[in-house]
């Protein structure tokens, strides 16, 4: 057994600076929590508490008790919630003393990492009812404690905030926690330190605030204590009220209208006077505010019934004369090289940000009060003013109708391309590229009446385009982005594409730009791919000789990169980015030729194309192998029945992807692809079944796999069953109970938050589908008679969906689709049975007059399945 | 605690082309799966139409002339013998015998059906091949009646070219019954089957005409062709088959060449194979072959007729159940060569045909040869006399009008007692 000096010891090797000690140290560590878990998470909880000990040691032994109880992914968190709880009592009750004890140890550090361990506790604990006396124990005689005890207790009731959820805290003890924390940031408090933990306290707690916003004189003291913080003499307490106020105008917004007024005043101070932290968040209010009054409104668009939930308060149309002007002025304060830094962002940014936000609110009203700061700077001779002026009009363009802009664009058109070839400025010619793609994007297009791009014109935008794809690669990226947009504008323009004339010239601009020595700085190469890509998806039959005469160069430029040897991590990472681009565009390129009439001459790459992507599974990116899988389904669904020569080979790349539960979207991916290769092949996918069937059933008991991959792997089910028919009786017996009882989840999971019903639906769809294309597969065998068990469980599940009335169209569609199967394939076996179900009635006559033309179909063959099956 | 990042997407696009690429390739999939699973419910549907073609319960009062006992034997026992899973992929040979016999085939006029003017349409057919067009996933395709592709194009049909934001979703799934006209280019229109994944089969030839008039124009599918929509399709003008009708469908000027009259019962559902709810019948002034023609285009002497020689030396048409003409003897079966299942062409010889309640009494026939290979099927027994009659004592068309005058009457003569 460990005396509490080796723990100590083991704590600070596991930190030298010497790697043999140091992983000895670990091992050692490791050993000792799997002899002893109790006694390990006793010594590192006294280890915390004792001020003899040293800082780091303890520090650390935080650390690994904090990591004891909580991990990133779900699988890992849940062993170990159900580990600390299964804990005996006696041991758990000495570990929660030690924390408490360490909040008022003198050392800053250890206070605060035993704060977030307290959380973590309490985030397991409370919603089992255990551990009730914390928060009492917490805020008992908060009021006499000395300000470093004080300051630390705040912070564990921010954290404790954080972890757990508002329904397991009794309203009283809420009340309790956020009186506590709006007194610590009263101005009265003396202690800054105590007064900026309350306030990060606060910032935390607020999602428990509903109650108390609903309270005027409550939400008023808040109101006001918030307010009062941001005038603070602290920097940090000032930046600290203010994310506060941020947080508030998304989760309060509909609260806000009596402190509006004084919010503005206080923002625009901020914004004018203070320090760069602080006066970002002070924007970062007013973008806030904006988020929540453009999806106000994108709801009172989308239903016209003019009850929604929360109505606009216009705050933002409001402040116009006064908040425009306020944003304009930060456009001045940009930094020298902010395009060449990724992470940039600054105050420039912040507002321009903003102003293109408040012209999305506001739309038409925006554009009189910025037109005269353009008009006056866009001809300055300090680059900033001219780049400010350029940035202000490109923020705009999105919110505003076009009519409203279409003169001022016309005429801002030809300046623009001229600055583009003439500005001696990088950052103004940045800037004006990115305007150009920002018009293109939104004022160009089939929607658009008087077109932008004529024939007059069209010729000198894409030789300015293609001009200044030679410029900095920050410039040069910007121009790929406007070719980009130019390009989607022509998405359906029919067969003569006026960028026909042109498609030659910049389809080898952008091969080009994608091969410049500098091409992998300012995401050149990805941007000049990506434009490719949208340049071929908009390509019109007229240019499908062209697009064909790209595979081969392509496919070369692929080949490439799988060649190269010995290569640094560096090197190997950016050839891996290269190899996703280029399956990327190859998958775009596919879609396109697939079909007819190119299809045949197409096809004979075919082969070729189908090693290389193979060759890329051999890499280790999953990014590549994403784009790879991604670029094989559309391969097999062009190929058809053909592609089964294929399957030997990919095979168990195939599974690979199965099994790749880390990198999900790689297996998400797969699963789609699975459904394609059933498509193509139909029966001749027969002989892999069984290996993809065990797989996906091991995908689906994985509680490793994230949770979005799910609802696909049952419409995948659904696919093989449609492809092999009654072959699928052998999976008949594992996928039916893993249906059922997805089906039974999915029955109590729903009621929660939007995003949880919205899983739910996908989860009832995926589902759902595995049911039609069982149903489907089976329809004429003699094996029918296999499906009848399952019937009232199907019949139960659809009543069940059509109960919640929480489905959306899709499920809908799906359901009464499954209805209709049901009754087909099973016929008069099953015939009472529909007759008794809801589905059948109600549920069937809502879809029968549903707008829906795809529900109000799949209704159609229901019922007339269903008559069929009860007339017999 | 530090404070929060707030850091906002800087001169980026809200969704990467990875992400647009990976959402496309979703939308695909999706889109084919619900393709995948409407054409299997598509084709169950027919298969359902024609099974209930058998079934005793159909209703009489929809159908004033009871149905044929359609049992399974036969060419139409494929389509209900064939596994939906199979039809749903609409490819290879299998799918295309399918196919070849999902076209509904009128049977000849050799008597004048009751109730021509309330419970018929009459409309004039013209000259052409006759064909299936399906249109779906974005290409248009006809077939002929053999099941081999006439055409592979482009068209304004729901989901008949590779066009975005044109008529509806791309699972829609259309077929169309039509005649491919050489001359102009044209495909007319003589009857919808699907519309928009919507199965029309067991719908009324009434209904079925109704939606073909006011859905196909709103397609753009009779404008002009254009590059998106390769040929004009066009309704052919149907009529009811009273005094008016008959003369319009008759005499009337069209852009087509026609090819004798087809005449449709109101009340009858899509039925494939032979039907007598749907007829067809010509005279020399609305058709150019009225009489069979031989291989060279010759109208020969004597009347020729394929029949099929069944096991027990019977030779018998193509009607379901087949109807027995005539014997032949083993020995005479044995020396020519012929074996059961044969199509074998024979002359009527000068004694003629005798046939009471649609059986022969005689026949005089004369064996000719086996017939070519191309031919899939017997003749019918309504062909047989159609063209028999029409060599000896053709059905006029003022044999229809006259039937028609007479119903008028009929029509009136309760009327008027009632009102007594």
């Amino acid at each position: 057994k460990l005396v509490a000096m080796e723990v100590t010891q083991l704590l600070l090797n596991a930190q030298s600076i010497d790697g043999t000690v140091r992983k000895h140290a670990e091992e050692n560590l490791k050993l000792f929590q799997s002899q002893n878990l109790a006694g390990f998470l006793l010594s590192l909880a006294g280890e915390l508490a004792n001020d003899e000990k040293p800082v780091d040691s303890r520090k650390l032994a935080g650390l690994v008790l904090k990591n004891a109880l909580d991990a990133k992914e779900q699988h890992r968190k849940y062993e170990l919630v159900q580990r600390w709880l299964s804990l005996d009592m006696a041991t758990k009750t000495q570990i929660r003393a030690f924390l408490l004890k360490t909040l008022s140890s003198p050392v800053p550090d250890v206070r605060s990492t035993a704060s977030q361990v307290i959380a973590k506790v309490a985030g397991i604990e409370l919603p089992q009812n255990q551990w009730p006396e914390l928060v009492g124990s917490l805020l008992s005689n908060i009021h006499q404690l000395p300000a470093h005890v004080k300051q630390a207790t705040l912070e564990t009731l921010g954290y404790l905030c954080e972890e757990v959820s508002p329904d397991v805290v009794e309203q009283e003890h809420v009340n309790k926690i956020l009186t506590a924390v709006v007194q610590g940031m009263n101005a009265a408090e003396g202690n800054n330190d105590v007064r900026l933990a309350a306030t990060r306290a606060l910032y935390m707690a607020l999602g428990f605030a509903q109650a108390n916003f609903n309270n005027d004189m409550e939400r008023d003291y808040i109101m006001r204590v918030v307010c009062e913080a941001t005038l603070s003499p602290e920097v940090k307490i000032r930046q600290a009220a203010f994310e506060c106020l941020v947080s508030i105008a998304s989760t309060y917004y509909e609260k806000l209208a009596h402190y509006m007024q004084d919010i503005f005043n206080i923002t625009a101070k901020a914004v004018r006077e203070d320090d760069e932290s602080v006066a970002l968040q002070a924007i970062e209010f007013w973008s806030s505010i904006c988020d929540e009054e453009i999806d106000i409104l994108e709801e009172y668009g989308g239903e016209f019934t003019g009850d929604s939930d929360v109505p606009c308060f216009y705050f933002t149309k409001q402040a116009l004369p006064a908040l425009v002007p306020l944003l304009l002025e930060t456009l001045l304060k940009q930094e020298e090289d902010q395009d060449l830094d990724e992470g940039a962002w600054n105050i420039a940014m912040a507002g321009g940000t903003c102003l293109g936000l408040v012209a999305r609110a506001v739309g038409d009203d925006i554009v009189p009060h910025v037109m005269p700061f353009i008009e006056e700077k866009i001809s300055k001779p300090d680059w900033r003013e001219r780049e400010a002026a350029t940035y202000a009009f490109g923020s705009i363009l999105e919110g505003p109708s076009p009519d409203k802009l279409m003169t001022i664009v016309n005429a801002a058109l030809t300046f623009m391309l001229n600055a583009l070839t003439k500005d001696p400025s990088n950052h103004v010619k940045d800037t004006t590229a990115w305007t150009l793609g920002r018009i293109f994007e939104f004022l160009h297009g089939s929607t658009i009446e008087t077109p932008i791009i004529t024939q007059a014109n069209c010729q000198q935008i894409i030789t300015v385009l293609i001009q200044t794809m030679k410029d900095a690669p920050n410039v040069a990226e910007k121009a790929c982005g406007a070719l980009y947009f130019l390009a989607q504008g022509y998405e359906d323009i029919g067969p003569n594409s006026p960028l026909t004339p042109f498609f030659q010239e910049i389809i080898q601009s952008l091969l080009a730009v994608a091969h410049r020595e500098d091409a992998t700085e300012s995401r050149l190469r990805t941007a000049a791919y990506e434009a490719l890509n949208e340049v071929v998806r908009c390509s019109t039959d007229e240019t499908s000789a062209m697009v064909l005469q790209l595979v081969p160069v392509i496919m070369l430029e692929l080949h490439n990169t799988l060649e190269g040897e010995k290569l640094s991590s560096d090197e190997r990472e950016k050839q891996n980015e290269l190899q996703g681009l280029l399956c990327g565009c190859l998958q775009v390129i596919i879609q396109k030729l697939g079909s007819e009439p190119t299809k045949y001459v197409f096809m004979q790459h075919a082969d070729q194309m189908m090693g290389l992507f193979l060759r890329v599974f051999g890499c280790k990116s999953a990014t590549a192998h994403e784009e790879a899988m991604l670029a094989i389904g559309a391969l097999a669904y062009a190929a058809g029945p053909d592609f089964a020569k294929y399957m030997p080979e990919f095979y168990k790349y195939l599974e690979m992807g199965l099994q790749n539960f880390e990198e999900y979207q790689v297996c998400a991916v797969t699963v789609g692809v699975i459904g394609d290769i059933c498509r193509a092949l139909e029966d001749k996918i027969l002989p892999y079944c069984d290996g993809i069937m065990t797989q996906l059933l091991k995908d689906l008991s994985s509680n490793q796999l994230h949770r979005s991959v799910k609802p696909p792997i049952f419409s995948c089910f659904g696919d093989i069953a449609l492809a092999i028919g009654e072959n699928f009786e052998k999976y008949i017996n594992y996928s039916m109970p893993m249906l059922q009882s997805a089906a039974e989840l999915s029955a109590h999971a729903s009621g929660a938050d939007d995003e949880m019903t919205e899983y739910t639906n996908s989860l009832r769809n995926g589902i759902l589908e595995a049911y039609s294309g069982i149903f489907q597969g089976f329809k004429n065998s003699p094996k029918t008679q296999l499906l009848i068990p399952y019937a009232p469980h199907i019949l139960q599940f659809l009543d069940s969906i059509y109960m919640e009335k929480d489905m959306d169209e899709v499920v809908m569609k799906t359901a009464i689709g499954v209805l209709g199967d049901l009754a087909d394939t099973l016929g008069s076996h099953v015939g009472g049975l529909i007759q008794q179900s809801v589905s059948s009635k109600e549920f069937l006559n809502e879809c029968l007059s549903s707008d829906d033309h795809t529900i109000k179909e799949a209704a159609e063959w229901a019922k007339h399945a269903i008559t069929r099956a009860i007339s017999v | 605690m530090a404070p929060h990042d707030l850091r906002r997407p800087f001169k980026r696009r809200p969704i990467s082309d990875q992400q647009k690429r990976r959402d496309l390739s979703l939308l695909r999939q999706s889109q084919h799966r619900s393709d995948a699973q409407q054409r299997a419910r598509n084709l169950a549907s027919s298969v359902i139409s024609l099974q209930s073609s058998s079934s005793p319960d159909a209703d009489p009062e929809t159908l004033p002339e009871p149905m044929p006992d359609v049992d399974t034997a036969g060419h139409e026992s494929e389509a209900s013998s064939f596994s939906i899973r199979q039809a749903s992929s609409l490819r290879g040979p299998e799918a295309r015998k399918w196919f070849a016999s999902q076209l509904m085939l009128p049977e000849w006029m050799i008597d004048v059906p009751e109730n021509l003017s309330r419970d018929w349409y009459v409309l004039a057919r013209p000259a052409g091949k006759r064909c299936f067009v399906v249109s779906t996933d974005g290409v248009t395709v006809s077939r002929l009646r053999n099941g081999s592709v006439l055409h592979h194009f482009p068209s304004a049909l729901p989901g008949g070219a590779r066009k975005k934001g044109v008529s509806g979703p791309a699972q829609s799934y259309s077929i169309l019954d039509c005649i491919f006209h050489e001359a102009d280019q044209t495909y007319y229109v003589i009857d919808m089957v699907c519309w928009r994944g919507y199965s029309l089969y067991e719908c009324t030839a009434e209904f079925r005409f109704f939606w073909l008039q006011s859905k196909l124009d709103e397609t753009g599918a009779c404008d002009p062709p254009s590059f998106y929509h390769k040929f004009r399709f066009s309704v052919v003008p149907f009529y009811n088959c009273d005094q008016s009708g008959l003369h319009s469908a008759y005499t009337g000027s069209l852009p087509y060449v026609k090819d004798g009259l087809l005449f449709y019962n109101k009340h009858a559902h899509y039925h494939t194979g032979n039907t007598p709810l749907v007829l067809i019948w010509k005279d020399e002034r609305c058709s150019q072959y009225v009489i069979d023609t031989d291989n060279n285009g010759q109208v020969p002497s004597q009347q020729h007729i394929v029949l099929e020689l069944q096991d027990d030396g019977k030779i018998v048409t193509s009607d379901d159940p087949p109807v027995v003409v005539n014997c032949l003897n083993a020995d005479f079966v044995k020396q020519s060569g012929l074996s059961p299942g044969s199509l074998v062409r024979f002359a009527i010889g000068d004694g003629g045909l005798n046939c009471v309640d649609g059986k022969f009494e005689k026949a005089d026939l004369q064996y000719i040869s086996v017939s070519n290979r191309a031919r899939a099927f017997a003749d019918s027994y309504s062909k047989i006399m159609f063209q028999y009659m029409a060599r000896h004592s053709p059905l006029k068309v003022e044999d229809l009008a006259s039937m028609i005058s007479q119903e008028n009457q009929q029509d009136k003569l309760p009327e008027v007692e009632m009102s007594d």
